[in-house]
């Protein structure tokens, strides 16, 4: 273009093809390919092990939507960038482990004569998929209120989660190993954000304590459910491939043991929310919070099934 | 900087309300040794003397545009939760992270001017400084999206690039490091349409329909006609601006043009053409009466907008309080171990 | 110089200085941030942030200049205990008045060859 002056043209960079670290998990344009394509180990029942993948994937994804709904409203601009980082960093493992159940057969029968073929597993998986399909924690999927409840929030999932795949980077199945490597220093970034929040809450103003105190009650009831072993999970602890939800309480515990009193916080003691017909949210029964989550979520993507972004 | 600028650098004589305490003969050396900084392309830093009305232009200048990054975040923002694949969704999610980045980057280049950024912040939502007048409009579909990176970030590169050479060493700096982020926005908005350009009909359209939306209010962007904007002169200058509105709304025509006609889609101005003997485009008459009401507070999205920042900013204080009290606490209870 | 005769400007952001109230204080305060990019090279400033405390400040700065990348290393520090040169000799003359204009001392120039800054 003879009207541009090329000292100030910045469109070089519009061409060039470097790939910046720099750039959110997979929203580059080079995308890395994550290696989901690894068969199932031997002797591992593959419908099993995409339901877990699932489970997984959904406590990231809807946990994700959640934070990402801070996205302009946050406390400080130094906020917004860190609770976007989480969302990211969640959103990335959510991602990942769609891919690897849908590479297991999850995705096909959520694939209707009107959805684009090329549309991707993870984005059948996302947005064609009913609640009633989703097998995420129903923590997950709760409001998070106020920046306190979300503090509060913030510290029970990811102490539990990083309890988690802190052990799944043992798992027999290659892929999970490899989500959970990756997934380990994220959750703690995410722990220690929450953890530094709830005491400054907790121990700031009467205000802020009082909130910190409120949030952590509202979240209580959705804490049992995490420790809960679905037959699906138990199978496959013993193949080696799973983590025992049972075998984290301890570790959950031993955090907010530390995290609490420090932050002048009175642990819970409430009941847990009941299930339905013994039947939560890794079953596919969820709380009311959920259809409306994904109300939102899947609603452009359901108008234009055809299409794809 | 180099070594003759900083045998100029002198400190300050101005006072916070802007008298200055210098006795003339000096105020005219500290001036001549100001001018011959910015005039030899010279880096003005912090700490250097300098004009009082050079320091609350940039302030103006700086906070605005940080300001515009933030409300920014707002018509994006609106499509994070909603996007309709887990890619775009990323790639929204991090480019509305990185507005707020740019956001802190300018008011720290603001900062190193003797303002803080809750007292800028105070003045955004009470309305008596201004952001970008773009950030007014709504965001209806997805493909908004696509066309405020192609359209709204490539109008914010052509006005940013040239700053990375501004006068003032920080907002310089602060510069670059956006523009680099900037291209990225652009890069990935481009990506989307041409995505959504080979898509489906209805796809098509969304995105005829946003570039129609979005043409003229991104012709605005760069500001009133030259003869209008009576502050360039000064501006240029002092080199705090190195080109003209107009210039710069050509340059954006220009480079634009040939993208639209690679994406397929139609620019809403039955007046554009290129024009062999200027070696430009032509392009019609912009709507000023619609652009000073914009700027004057009455566009489509103004009061929501400013109600957005305001309600997360005041909705924030007894966080920021609690950090506050708490930092107090663990400094009282430290300095209390070491009496001990 | 010392950035420490400015201590009527800072008061209200210094929670040091703020206990006897017990009203929170307006704003958190200022940090400047230095990083090494990589290993051989040295500490550069790079921008400030606002944070409560050091510990925030740091979260924050690995956030917003770093983008988190490991192997970084991040040093924030309070920008009013921060003792800036003074470029010329006349600088006793205006002392006062420029300590509380440029009360945010980036003194810093970057090198050239310093890559993204
Ligand atoms: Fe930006
Ligand atoms: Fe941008």
């Amino acid at each position: 273009m003879n009207a541009v002056d090329t000292e100030d043209n910045v469109y070089d960079a519009l061409a060039a093809a470097d790939h910046d670290g720099r750039w959110a998990h997979g929203a580059g344009f080079d995308e890395t390919v994550v290696e989901v394509t690894a068969p199932a180990p031997e002797g591992v029942d593959v419908g099993d092990l995409a339901t877990y993948c699932l489970m997984l994937a959904d406590d990231a994804l809807v946990a994700s939507h959640r934070l990402s709904e801070w996205a302009t409203h946050a406390p400080e601009l130094e906020e917004e960038v860190a609770l976007a980082n989480i969302a990211l960093d969640l959103l990335g493992q959510a991602r990942v482990l769609l891919s690897r159940a849908g590479h297991l057969g999850a995705a096909a029968r959520f694939r209707t004569p009107t959805t684009a073929t090329q549309l991707a597993d993870e984005d059948v998986l996302a947005y064609f998929r009913d609640d009633r399909f989703f097998r995420n924690v129903t923590l997950a999927e709760t409001d998070l209120g106020d920046f306190g409840r979300t503090t509060a929030w913030m510290l029970v999932y990811s102490s539990w989660r990083l309890a988690l795949m802190t052990r799944l980077r043992g798992s027999a199945d290659p892929v999970l190993a490899a989500v959970a490597a990756k997934a380990v220093p994220e959750l703690s970034y995410q722990r220690e954000y929450a953890a530094g929040w709830l005491l400054r809450l907790g121990d700031g103003t009467e205000l802020s304590h009082a909130r910190a105190q409120a949030g952590l009650e509202d979240v209580w009831p959705f804490v049992e459910e995490l420790f809960l072993t679905h037959p699906v999970e138990a199978r496959l602890v013993a193949a080696g491939v799973a983590v025992d939800p049972a075998a984290l309480r301890a570790d959950v515990d031993s955090d907010l043991a530390q995290v609490l009193p420090a932050a002048t916080l009175t642990r819970p003691e409430r009941p847990a929310v009941g299930l339905v017909g013994g039947r939560g949210g890794r079953d596919g029964v969820h709380t009311e919070a959920l259809g409306r989550v994904l109300a939102v979520m899947q609603s452009l993507a359901r108008a234009h099934p055809d299409a794809t972004w | 900087m180099s070594v003759s600028d900083e045998t100029t650098r002198l400190a300050t004589a101005s006072t916070p309300d802007g008298a200055s305490d210098a006795p003339a003969g000096l105020e005219r050396e500290l001036e001549d040794a100001f001018e011959a900084t910015v005039a030899g392309e010279g880096r003005v830093e912090p700490r250097d003397w300098m004009p009082e009305g050079y320091r609350k232009t940039l302030i103006r200048q700086i906070a605005q545009h940080a300001h515009s990054e933030i409300i920014g975040m707002q018509p994006e923002g609106n499509w994070i939760l909603r996007a309709p694949s887990l890619r775009r969704k990323a790639i929204l999610l991090a480019k509305v992270q990185d507005e707020a980045g740019h956001g802190l980057y300018l008011y720290s280049a603001t900062e190193t001017l003797g303002v803080d950024r809750a007292e800028l912040t105070e003045k955004l939502i009470d309305s008596k400084q201004k952001y970008s007048s773009i950030f007014n409009y709504p965001t209806l579909t997805f493909a908004d999206i696509g066309v405020i990176g192609w359209l709204v970030d490539g109008a914010a590169i052509c006005n940013q690039v040239p700053l990375c050479r501004s006068s003032y060493g920080p907002y310089a700096r602060a510069m670059v490091r956006i523009c680099k982020e900037e291209s990225f926005h652009q890069r990935q908005g481009f990506e989307l349409l041409m995505t959504l350009m080979a898509g489906t009909e209805a796809q098509r359209e969304m995105v005829q329909d946003a570039v129609d939306r979005w043409w003229w209010p991104s012709l605005m962007m760069f500001g009133p006609a030259d003869g209008d904007s009576p502050n360039t002169r000064q501006s240029m200058a002092w080199r705090i601006k190195r080109h003209t509105n107009d210039e710069l709304r050509q340059r954006f025509v220009d480079m634009t043009v040939p993208q639209a006609a690679a994406l397929g889609v139609t620019l809403p101005d039955p007046e554009l053409r290129w024009n062999d003997e200027r070696q430009a485009h032509d392009f019609g008459d912009i709507d000023w009466t619609e652009f000073t009401a914009v700027v004057k507070g009455a566009g489509p999205c103004n009061a929501q907008r400013l109600a957005h920042r305001r309600a997360a900013h005041e909705g924030g204080q007894w966080v920021r309080d609690a950090a506050s009290a708490y930092a107090a606490k663990q400094a009282r209870r430290e300095a209390g171990e070491q009496v001990a | 110089m010392s950035m420490s005769d400015d201590t009527t400007a800072h008061v209200e952001g210094d929670p040091a200085t703020d206990l006897g109230t017990g009203t929170p204080q307006a704003t958190w305060p200022l940090y400047e941030v230095f990083v090494r990019g990589k290993r051989g090279l040295n500490h550069v400033h790079v921008g400030s942030l606002h944070a409560p405390d050091d510990r925030m400040a740091l979260h924050n700065a690995r956030n917003l200049y770093t983008r988190r990348n490991e192997g970084v290393s991040i040093w924030v520090v309070r920008a009013d205990a921060i003792t800036a040169s003074s470029p010329e000799e006349k600088d006793p003359f205006f002392a006062p008045s420029g300590d509380k204009v440029y009360r945010h001392p980036t003194f810093y120039s970057i090198p050239d060859d310093v890559p993204h800054l």
